[in-house]
C-alpha cells in the first residue's frame, strides 16, 4: 500500500501539472480537494483519466468519485480492492 | 472620438524578450516556448499554481497582462465590471486544439479540452484580477489597430467600460507574440492618445 500511495503521488503531480508540489508535500490522508491540495472539478476528471491510464480502472459510478478521490489513501484502497476483485 | 482616451501602458512578450512601456523587463534565450514562459513566470516572482495548468496561449496572455499591470495599475480605482478585456489573434486556440486532438486518439484530456477556446485566456486574466467587465476575443489575420481602436473606443465612450486591456495574443507551436495595451480615460505620465496610429506605432516597437 505504501508503494502504491507513493506512486500515486508522483502520478497525481504529473497528471495535474502541480509543478510547485513534491510527492512528500502530499499527506496520505490529506484531502485532495478544497482545503487540502485545492484541486478543482477539472482535476477530478483528470484523476479519472489517471485511473484509466495507469490502472485500467474505469470509475463505473460517478457518485463514487468524492469517496474514491478523497485522499491518496482512499484512491490506493480503491485500486487495491479493484485489482483484488479482478485477480 | 478617441481624443479623450489614453494608452497609459503597454507590454509585450516576443522573441524571448519581455518589455513594458518599451523598456526591457526580462530576456531569456530559452528556445522552448513552455520553458521560456515558465522562466518569465519565475522572474515575476508570482505565486499562482493554476498558471502551470494553462495552455501556452493562456500563459502568454496571462503573463503579458501581469507585466502590463504590475506595480503601476490601481485595481481599486475601478469597479470590477468597469474593467474589460478585448483581445485578438490569427490562430485562435489551434495550438492547444492540436494537442487535445492527439489525446482523443486514446483518452481525451479534460485539462486540455477546457482550453480549446481562445477566450479562455480572457477568463484566466479575469479570474486572477477579479475583472468582470465586457470582453471579447476576435480572430483577425493581423493586428488590426483600427478595429481595436473603434471597438474599445465605443465600449468606453458608451460608458460600458471605464478601462480596457486590449491587444494581440498569439501562440502556435514555437511562434508566439503578445502585445497588450491599457486604455484609460485619465492621462498619466508617459500616456499617449488612444489612436490607431499610436497603437500601430507601439505594436511595431514592441514587435521588435
Amino acid at each position: 500500500m505504501d508503494k502504491l500511495m507513493s506512486d500515486l503521488k508522483t502520478q497525481i503531480i504529473a497528471q495535474l501539472n502541480l509543478q510547485d508540489t513534491k510527492p512528500e508535500d502530499i499527506g496520505d490522508d490529506q484531502p485532495l480537494f478544497v482545503e487540502g491540495l485545492g484541486l478543482d472539478s477539472i482535476d477530478a476528471l483528470e484523476l479519472i483519466v489517471l485511473l484509466q491510464q495507469h490502472y485500467k480502472i474505469k470509475l463505473s459510478n460517478a457518485e463514487d468519485g468524492p469517496k474514491v478521490f478523497r485522499t491518496v489513501r482512499t484512491m490506493a484502497e480503491y485500486i487495491t480492492a479493484h485489482q483484488a476483485q479482478n485477480a | 472620438m478617441s481624443n479623450d482616451l489614453y494608452i497609459t501602458a503597454s507590454s509585450s512578450i516576443n522573441t524571448n524578450i519581455v518589455s513594458k512601456n518599451e523598456l526591457l523587463v526580462f530576456e531569456n534565450k530559452e528556445p522552448d516556448l513552455s520553458q521560456f514562459l515558465l522562466s518569465v513566470y519565475r522572474h515575476l516572482d508570482t505565486q499562482y499554481p493554476k498558471f502551470h495548468k494553462m495552455d501556452n496561449l493562456s500563459k502568454l496572455g496571462w503573463l503579458a497582462n501581469e507585466v502590463l499591470l504590475k506595480d503601476s495599475f490601481d485595481t481599486a480605482k475601478y469597479k470590477p465590471e468597469d474593467i474589460g478585456i478585448v483581445l485578438s489573434n490569427a490562430n485562435s486556440s489551434l495550438d492547444n486544439d492540436i494537442k487535445y486532438m492527439e489525446t482523443v486518439k486514446e483518452i481525451a484530456s479534460p485539462a486540455l479540452f477546457v482550453y480549446t477556446l481562445p477566450n479562455i485566456v480572457i477568463g484566466e486574466i479575469s479570474i486572477r484580477h477579479k475583472f468582470k467587465g465586457e470582453n471579447a476575443f476576435f480572430i483577425n489575420e493581423d493586428f488590426d489597430a483600427a478595429f481595436i481602436q473603434q471597438y474599445v473606443g465605443n465600449l468606453m465612450h458608451n460608458e460600458v467600460l471605464q478601462c480596457c486591456i486590449c491587444g494581440w495574443v498569439e501562440a502556435l507551436g514555437e511562434n508566439y507574440k503578445a502585445v497588450l495595451f491599457l486604455i484609460e480615460k485619465d492621462k498619466s505620465s508617459n500616456s499617449v492618445i488612444f489612436t490607431k496610429e499610436n497603437l500601430n506605432k507601439i505594436y511595431q516597437i514592441e514587435n521588435g
